[in-house]
């Protein structure tokens, strides 16, 4: 017993540790989801190919936000607006400048890196409630930025605008839906990949410390304003491609659907699929898309609610969300290899 | 003399850590005890698990009625003033306020004002500065500060941690003679974990050694300060 | 000149609406150290509850006071059952739950009372404010309660033991139990006064945004703008940040052209986020002190 322990400062942290192993799958769990993801189109109807999709890119969107929350420890309640940028971008080049869907995704995504870089520059002098304050803030403003009188000749006003979806190259035989589903795929699983070996390099190591200890981390020679920023910028950037896949896919756009409650959605997805657990995007993704669904088809206007209650479920019963069944899973799987 | 507070095979932990491993030990009524040990063998703890702010398994009673389960602001409640590592000092409110909050779970309003006077008596220097906010004043000041406001309470048993930390020499000196003031007028018993043995011996007329979470060794103040291992290990002579 | 003072009246009675929602917003910050991201929420269900008497025909003032007692109570409640588990907590749970508190809220009035606009009455009037077009009886009145509503929490907080220990239980929990308060009563004690002035404001704001279970979420961010402006520490701050917000709103509104109603959120944000860049600790509170 020392007396260090006896004077541990109480405060309770920003975000829970999670190791950095803890962050990802084995290979060969990988390789069976990856399996799934590549087969079960092939036996399904549209609506389902395109509700697929929507899972992808929602978990796209969670997992940018994994990122840079499970990653550096910074909150945002604003995902909804770089996704509205980077939904808007791609509609915006698409319609007006006849530009490829697939170039747009690029594009989108370095422009939502600027502007996360931007946002996380005021961002640096917050943390914790003032941050989460700030992101708040940005979300419900970002409709009326899109709705502007300014830029209606560009983003259609309140009526948004219409994409056209693509068809499939080079002659192949799919529907659009099934297209557009594996363009998703293979994006999302390039982001993933990326995502994963960033966690794991330097920079990933930086953001680890910081959301661990700031202070300790800059004594450490972290450049912490520079890695914050960087990880606003990343998670920006990542949630921008999500929104261009997002508009590419709905085929439309509009103010209105990238309010407040998308930003909530996400981080709700997030909390679900446990912070810091990067597979555990898609189920949270799966959670935010499918129980809306179940429960207005019970009664309209029930969604919230229920949302609502099971999040409080998740925080009480299961703080880390699903990666806390996969690790039950993972040890019972562990006992049972033994006997 | 009749044993105000009565410990027995106390166990206490930080976690999975075990801080302290089956402490024993009885305070008289109206002495002045110390505990002495070595960084980290406990004595905080001790404190702490006193006043239930620190899980711990064992018996505690106090009167006779036992202070296991019970909350930290009830068993103050009962006459138990902790001034805790750090003095505790309420940084952002005035001296005055930090006074009245002492006497928080008081209901005689005449009696907490005399009180105050009466607090200012001791400490003239808190009455200068009664407005001021209490994180401006200086160490000592605010060391001061935290034993009037534990006084406030009306005390009948008052746990002190490290009251000499991080003061000058004479400040320490003149704090424990009011501490010895108030062990003999106010009748106040006293439990004073100290790093400063030496001072502590003098003042006191019990002490209790603590090595690893275990008393190691009890008895007047005198009889220990002469034993020879003390002496070495704590006197440094 | 004319017009300049009389963007300022008018900016003084629409600032009237976000000091009300402030003083709730600091309150609950005072007690918990947290931002309510549901208090608009509350302060929305609280009106719904005074609209449901008086459509049953309870008198406007009875059900006033009806309300305020059924907010604080429920407040209390919200913070036994729901938040008490969470006081040790990260922050990310602590603000996945008041994000879960705003759905379940929000839905839940949307279920019950429909998600149309409703009328809701003001005991002021709405007839000029001393022969002024610029200022109603009603606004004036916002302005007469806000006030009133400062000057008793400012009485409470300083010369009454019950706010001395409520500040103290807020700024060292550790030590205000060390002086025997009851520091999680301490906490809920806030939550129930936040929801009783939530409910307040949510009374007076209702006459003038319309009564439906979205009208809190722009008056939220705006109360949240005006409490940060005038430090997330100071009840006396926030008023004063609510009505410069007002002013600011109306001012810019007037002399920026282009920057018409569309722009009220976004010059929100751009007030919040330049006054947490600037001066974190708002006009009037504390500076923040980050502990290592």
């Amino acid at each position: 017993m020392s007396a260090a322990i006896e004077d541990v400062v109480t405060e309770a942290p920003a975000v829970e540790a999670v190791p950095k192993r803890a962050m990802t799958l084995g290979s060969g769990t990988s390789l069976v989801v990856v399996l799934l993801l590549l087969v079960v189109p092939l036996l399904v109807k549209n609506f389902i190919i395109f509700q697929m999709t929507m899972l992808l890119i929602y978990g796209l969107a969670v997992l940018a936000l994994n990122i840079l929350t499970g990653g550096s420890g910074q909150f945002s309640l604003g995902q909804s607006a770089f996704y509205a940028i980077g939904a808007y971008t791609s509609a915006i080049l698409m319609e007006h400048f006849d530009v490829n869907y697939a170039l747009t995704l690029p594009i989108a995504g370095v422009l939502c890196f600027g502007a996360g870089f931007l946002f996380g520059q005021p961002a640096l002098r917050l943390s914790g409630v003032y941050l989460a304050l700030a992101t708040f803030a940005l979300a419900t403003a970002m409709p009326q930025l899109l709705k502007l009188g300014y830029f209606e000749k560009w983003t259609g006003g309140v009526q948004g605008l219409v994409v056209t979806k693509p068809d499939a190259p080079f002659g192949l035989p799919m529907s659009q839906d099934m297209w557009l589903y594996y363009f998703t795929l293979v994006v999302t699983i390039a982001i993933y990949v990326f995502s994963v070996n960033l966690l794991r390099s330097r920079s990933g190591r930086a953001f680890m410390a910081i959301r661990d200890n700031e202070i300790a981390a800059s004594a450490m020679g972290v450049d912490v304003a520079l890695y914050k920023t960087l990880a606003f910028g990343v998670s920006a950037g990542i949630t921008g491609v999500a929104g261009g896949l997002g508009a590419i896919t709905v085929q439309f756009v509009a103010p209105d659907s990238y309010t407040i409650t998308l930003a909530i959605s996400l981080f709700l997805g997030m909390v679900v699929g446990g912070v810091g657990w990067l597979p555990g995007s898609i189920i949270g993704s799966a959670f935010i898309i499918f129980v809306p669904n179940i429960a207005e088809g019970i009664s309209k206007g029930l969604s919230g609610a229920v949302f609502g209650v099971l999040l409080f479920l998740v925080i009480y019963l299961v703080p880390h969300g699903a990666r806390q069944f996969a690790m039950v899973a993972h040890n019972l799987i562990g006992k049972v290899r033994r006997n | 003399m009749t044993a105000m507070l009565n410990i027995k095979d106390l166990r206490s932990y930080y976690g999975q850590v075990q801080a302290l491993h089956g402490l024993s030990f009885a305070l008289n009524e109206g002495s002045l005890t110390t505990l002495l040990g070595a960084n980290g063998a406990g004595k905080t703890t001790t404190l702490r698990a006193i006043c239930n702010m620190v899980r711990s398994t064992g018996a505690i009673e106090f009167d006779g009625s036992s202070l296991m389960g019970r909350s930290t602001e009830s068993i103050v409640r009962l006459g138990i003033a902790h001034v805790p590592q750090g003095r505790g000092t309420f940084t952002s409110l005035t001296v005055e306020e930090n006074l009245q909050l002492g006497a928080i779970s008081r209901r005689d309003r005449a009696g907490i004002i005399a009180d105050i006077e009466r607090m200012y008596g001791y400490f003239p220097v808190l009455k200068e500065r009664y407005t001021q906010q209490a994180g401006t004043l200086s160490g000592g000041e605010q060391q001061m500060l935290a034993v009037a406001r534990a006084l406030m309470l009306k005390p009948r048993l008052m746990l002190l941690d490290e009251p000499s930390f991080g003061l000058a020499p004479l400040i320490v000196r003149d704090l424990f003679k009011i501490l010895g003031r108030i062990n003999r007028e106010e009748k106040v018993t006293i439990l004073v974990v100290e790093q400063n043995a030496q001072l502590a011996l003098e003042l006191a007329d019990q002490a209790h050694v603590i090595e690893t979470g275990r008393i190691v060794m009890s008895g007047g103040a005198k009889e220990i300060a002469n034993n020879e291992d003390v002496r070495k290990s704590y006197l440094g002579y | 000149m004319e017009l300049f003072t009389n963007q300022i009246l008018a900016g003084i009675s629409t600032g009237a609406i976000y000091a009300c929602m402030a003083l709730a917003v600091v309150m609950i910050y005072q007690a918990i150290d947290h931002l309510n991201f549901a208090q608009g929420e509350m302060a929305m269900f609280s009106t719904f509850i005074s609209w449901q008497m008086m459509q049953w025909g309870v008198p406007y003032w009875l059900a006033f006071v009806l309300t305020l007692i059924f907010s604080f109570i429920a407040g209390i409640a919200i913070e036994r059952v729901l938040f008490k588990p969470l006081a040790k907590a990260p922050i990310l749970t602590n603000v996945a739950g008041f994000i879960a508190l705003y759905s379940i809220i929000n839905s839940c009035a949307g279920l019950i009372w429909d998600f149309t606009i409703k009328q809701y009455p003001t005991p002021f009037g709405s007839a000029p404010f001393l022969g002024s077009q610029l200022i109603s009886t009603h606004q004036a009145g916002m302005i007469g309660i806000t006030l009133l509503m400062l000057l008793g929490l400012f009485f409470f907080f300083q010369y009454t033991r019950m706010g001395l220990a409520m500040r103290a239980a807020a700024a060292m929990p550790e030590s205000a139990r060390l002086v025997g308060i009851n520091t999680s009563w301490m906490i809920a004690l806030g939550w129930g006064m936040a929801a009783a002035i939530g409910s307040v404001a949510g009374m007076m704001i209702a006459p003038v945004v319309f009564l439906e279970p979205n009208m809190m979420l722009g008056v939220l961010i705006y109360g949240f703008a005006a409490a940060v402006l005038g430090g997330l520490t100071s009840p006396f701050g926030a008023v004063v940040g609510g009505f410069l917000v007002g002013i600011f709103e109306n001012l810019v509104g007037t002399y920026i052209p282009g920057v018409g109603n569309e722009l009220k959120l976004p010059i929100a944000l751009a007030l919040i986020i330049t006054v947490l860049v600037i001066k974190p600790a708002g006009l009037f509170g504390r500076p923040i002190v980050k502990r290592v």
